[in-house]
């Protein structure tokens, strides 16, 4: 294994003294010279027509400097589907419809002025379940589609679906099957720092949007063209990214908050800041969608899987975001987590007045992981084969095509699962006594970028100085993944400086190159590879000019060296006859040859070499720009084949619980998470990852739930809606960090930002199977669910 | 109707007006330019906002201003040291990974400083305690509690 001199190596992360300190800047810190605040009047109804909208108490409070609506501002369509608007005209169909905002000279006159908008509304007849949905006559939430044809029921347009094999041969070939139905919550995000952001026109009418987002590209395209519709005619919007207070998924999308705060900051002609309170986050921002899934698969006599059925419903909610793309994800696992020939995959979606959900973590894969994990454990136990010999049995290798058409390169699930079942103690664990029990399950994931859109590229620029610091233009985003850690080290490796010469940049469209966004797992894989090629690209830039300037600034070193150590003899050796290009080196920011002997002036520090490259005639300053665009493909999710990501991710994890039969409380006793991460970079920041992801995985399991009453949020606060504290993590939690050095992956990394949370929640629903014999199949795991479970097992048993 | 306050910040006296409504989260961030406190749920949930009065953690979010009156109040910005250093448990959250997005982290620093004082030798048991009114979504708290660990065996050293 080839040695590293960075990677791998435990780093603090550059903007960690910062933040320890309180002087990094988030949104709510943000403040532009005569900034207003807005604020959004949101709907009251879940489904209503707006019969009128009274503004005129808020217009003359004192402070006030606009109050807008749909009826006196431009038509701004959102989302990739263009079925949401900015502001909405005629009808509501949610709850945080925005139906008026205000901008003021503070957050409090904001506020009161939004309670002093009366809107009238006529009530119309929601539907607040898909099945309510997809029921003959329901209302429905669109009248027309977004080109205006009428729509003839609920359904979604998007559709994904995927067959490969014979479904009914591998019926046939059946000897064990098992079905089950799981469902999947609503969850949020919960970022600690809420949404937010600044919208600034200069005089020219171009904008600046201080935004919490992870695609500022994107971001950048959706606000181009929401300048086009206000009439701005080929103006342009720079995106400048603050420092995120987490992200997860909810920078996505472009949101309908953010078009507000430009149409209010064009309408006053100043910063507008629009920042959600906790209570609004809850209830405005869209969460994780909720899913039912119908899963059938059967095995041979010797445990092999012969085939899987798969159907999903999802409750879209009332619009469109990038999220209802979950499918896209979800057949992933479905088609390719352990082997399986003949698969059905069929994934549909429903507009509903609810909520409309966006990403979160892992996108679709904990959702359909969920019911699969669940299932493997149904039918090894029809099979009477344990369940981590039957996943063995069915394990992915090395090497394999799937039905999907994903390209394993390197696979270390078997790895990870002999990993888990040798940290639990498997087999003993299995048998203890009454009311603990063990329980594990894997994962897939993109590791390799995710190429769900056009491009699945990012560029990458580096900048040297005249003191040999690399000053790096990354439009990936750092939202607390760690990305700016990892980075410094792979540049500094693939280059051969020192990390602390390495300086990244804030991400800002204006002065960073182009990418799709941080999703998918892909921002240390993409930033590694850009980084590789861009660190190529320098390096024969800096040994070309070393052919020249090498000897130079050699000789002059050794008079210096000589004179301070008059006696010495300096061996033989011809340096400008060895002065090619392909014979130098850099090695922490040192430029020597290879083959030179080793004197203390035989190294020249690249700073000095770049000021000799700088200052002479026809001087020039080195920087390079490179983009990178992965081996993979963008599928036909109507198929359902395609190569979308360069390489997979794989894990596994293991769970030990207590289940507390007379309160049905679940005390998770220990965890094991075991991850196929192609290269660890930075341990500090994959450990980060994982016991994060993991964190978030406990609470899907066993709490987390954003209740909704007829379309409205009900637990609106982090009172109603827990999250896991230190207390509730207070187990221990094994890593096992399995090195499979893919051949795509930066140094042999695969991204790693989701996988920790993806099989967090079958797991412990497998051990609370083990230990007390039922099986909750809709998320959350609560008390009062294993009780009722309990209970009816013990009606069955009597 | 605003009153005038003075009270100890970081160690130096400051003069400044509240209301009976006005919040101390408010004082410190927008009428002193304090940022460093951040504002997480203002429903004293998430501890994103915890401060040291006469050195006791507190919610900021629910603290009132006027309350302040002749006490001293830390925050995240009074533990740096004059020569621009970071403290001993600010350094320790950083050499031992417990900030990822950092939204948290100066509530979490003001918690673990104000265990600290009074405890200097804390169990594992008696950290994630004390955490519990400190909200993370990032870490999942191995690192966090780590870091304080980490603090506390070096404050030891420095004793």
């Amino acid at each position: 294994m080839k040695d590293f001199r960075h990677i791998g190596k435990d780093i603090p992360r550059p903007e960690a003294p910062d933040k320890a300190a309180g002087k990094a800047v988030y949104i709510h810190d943000l403040v532009r010279p005569g900034m207003l605040f807005g604020k959004i009047k949101f709907s009251d109804h879940a489904h209503a027509r707006i019969l009128r909208i009274d503004t005129s108490k808020a217009e003359k409070l004192p402070g006030v400097k606009a109050v807008i609506t749909a009826y006196n501002t431009p038509e701004l369509r959102i989302g990739f589907v263009r079925d949401n608007f900015a502001l909405k005209k005629d009808k509501v169909r949610q709850f945080r419809d925005e139906v008026a905002a205000v901008a003021a000279i503070d957050p409090h006159t904001a506020a009161e002025a939004v309670g002093l908008i009366k809107v009238e509304y006529e009530p119309i007849p929601g539907v607040f379940s898909p099945e309510e949905a997809m029921e003959p006559g329901a209302p429905l939430v669109h009248e027309t589609d977004p080109r205006g044809r009428p729509m003839k029921d609920n359904r979604h347009p998007l559709h994904y679906h995927h067959e490969s094999g014979d479904v009914k041969a591998g019926e046939k070939a059946a000897k064990f099957v098992a079905q089950g139905e799981f469902s999947t919550q609503l969850v949020q995000q919960c970022c600690m720092g809420t949404a937010g952001c600044i919208a600034e026109f200069d005089m020219n009418n171009n904008l600046t949007m201080w935004a919490k987002t992870q695609i500022p590209f994107l971001a950048q395209r959706d606000f181009n063209q929401a300048l086009s519709a206000m009439g701005l005619q080929n103006k342009n919007t720079r995106v400048i990214v603050p420092t995120l207070g987490g992200g997860f998924g909810t920078g996505l999308d472009t949101h309908a908050y953010e078009y507000i705060a430009i149409l209010l900051a064009f309408r006053t002609g100043k910063p507008v800041k629009i920042v959600y309170t906790r209570d609004e986050e809850f209830a405005n921002l869209s969460p994780r969608q909720s899913s039912r899934t119908k899963i059938i698969q059967g095995c041979d006599k010797n445990g092999k899987l012969t085939f899987r059925h798969a159907e999903v419903l999802q409750d879209n909610g009332a619009y469109t975001s990038w999220g209802a793309t979950y499918p896209t994800v979800m057949m992933m696992p479905a088609t390719s987590l352990y082997r399986v020939s003949n698969v059905y995959f069929d994934a549909k979606l429903v507009y509903t007045n609810n909520t409309y959900c966006q990403a979160m973590r892992g996108y679709g894969n904990p959702e359909f992981t969920w019911a699969l994990e669940n299932n493997m454990d149904q039918l090894a136990e029809k099979a009477e084969i344990d369940p981590f010999e039957f996943r063995m049995i069915n394990c992915n290798q090395p090497g394999e095509t799937t039905p999907m058409g994903l390209k394993v390169s390197t696979c270390g699930l078997k790895e990870c699962m002999e990993s888990v079942a040798g940290k639990l103690n498997w087999k003993k664990s299995r048998s203890q006594k009454k009311q603990r029990g063990i329980g594990m399950a894997s994962l897939i994931h993109v590791g390799g970028g995710g190429r769900i859109y056009r491009s699945d590229g990012s560029g990458l620029i580096l900048k040297l100085d005249d003191f040999g610091n690399v000053n790096t233009y990354c439009g990936g985003v750092e939202m607390g993944q760690g990305l700016h850690a990892v980075l410094i080290l792979e540049i500094a490796e693939a280059l051969g400086v020192q990390p602390e010469k390495v300086f990244i940049n804030p991400t800002d469209t204006g002065t960073c190159p182009w990418d799709v966004g941080t999703h998918a797992s892909r921002g240390a894989f993409m930033a590694g590879n850009t980084a590789i090629m861009a660190a190529k690209k320098l390096r024969d830039q800096i040994f070309e000019h070393a052919e020249q300037l090498f000897p130079e600034l050699a000789a002059k070193n050794l008079k210096k060296y000589q004179k301070k150590h008059p006696d010495y003899a300096p061996p033989d050796f011809d340096i400008k006859q060895a002065a090619k290009r392909d014979r130098f080196d850099l090695v922490d920011g040192f430029v020597f040859l290879k083959d030179a002997p080793s004197e203390p002036w035989t190294r020249i520090e690249l700073g000095a070499l770049l000021r000799a490259i700088h200052f002479r005639e026809q001087g020039q300053m080195l920087a390079t720009e490179v983009f990178y665009d992965p081996p993979n493909e963008l599928p036909d999710f109507e198929k359902g084949y395609g190569n979308m990501s360069a390489t997979y991710a794989y894990g596994a994890q293991g769970v030990e619980v207590e289940v507390d039969t007379e309160t049905g409380e679940v005390k998770i006793l220990r965890m094991v998470a075991a991850h196929d991460v192609g290269r660890v970079l930075n341990p500090p920041a994959l450990k980060g990852q994982i016991y994060g992801g993991l964190a978030q995985g406990v609470g899907y399991a066993l709490y987390e739930q954003l209740q909704s009453e007829r379309g409205r949020i009900t637990n609106p606060n982090f009172r109603d809606y827990k999250i896991p504290t230190a207390h509730e993590m207070d187990f221990p939690i094994e890593l096992d960090l399995i090195e499979t050095n893919d051949q795509f992956g930066p140094f042999g990394a695969k991204g790693i930002a989701e996988p920790g949370l993806v099989p967090t929640a079958p797991a412990i629903a497998n051990a609370i199977y083990n230990a007390v014999g039922v099986r909750i199949r809709d998320l959350p795991i609560t008390p009062e669910k294993i009780l009722a479970a309990l209970e009816k097992l013990k009606s069955t048993k009597d | 109707m605003k009153a005038p306050l003075s009270f100890v910040l970081n160690g130096s006296n400051v003069t400044a007006e509240a209301d009976g409504s006005t919040r101390l989260l408010d004082l410190l961030r927008v009428s002193l330019n304090h940022t460093g406190t951040k504002g997480g749920c203002g429903e004293g949930e998430c501890g994103a906002c915890t401060v040291l009065v006469d050195g006791l953690a507190v919610n900021s979010c629910l603290y009132p201003a006027l309350e302040v009156e002749g006490k001293h109040v830390t925050t995240i910005e009074g533990l740096r040291t004059i020569d621009n250093k970071l403290s001993i448990v600010q350094q320790a959250f950083v050499d031992t990974s417990g900030i990822q997005c950092g939204f948290c982290t100066p509530g979490m620093i003001m918690t673990a400083k104000a265990l600290l004082d009074n405890n200097p030798d804390p169990t594992d048991e008696e950290i994630r305690e004390v955490l519990l009114g400190n909200l993370c979504r990032c870490t999942g708290y191995v690192q966090i509690v780590e870091s304080i660990k980490t603090a506390a065996s070096r404050l030891k050293e420095n004793r």
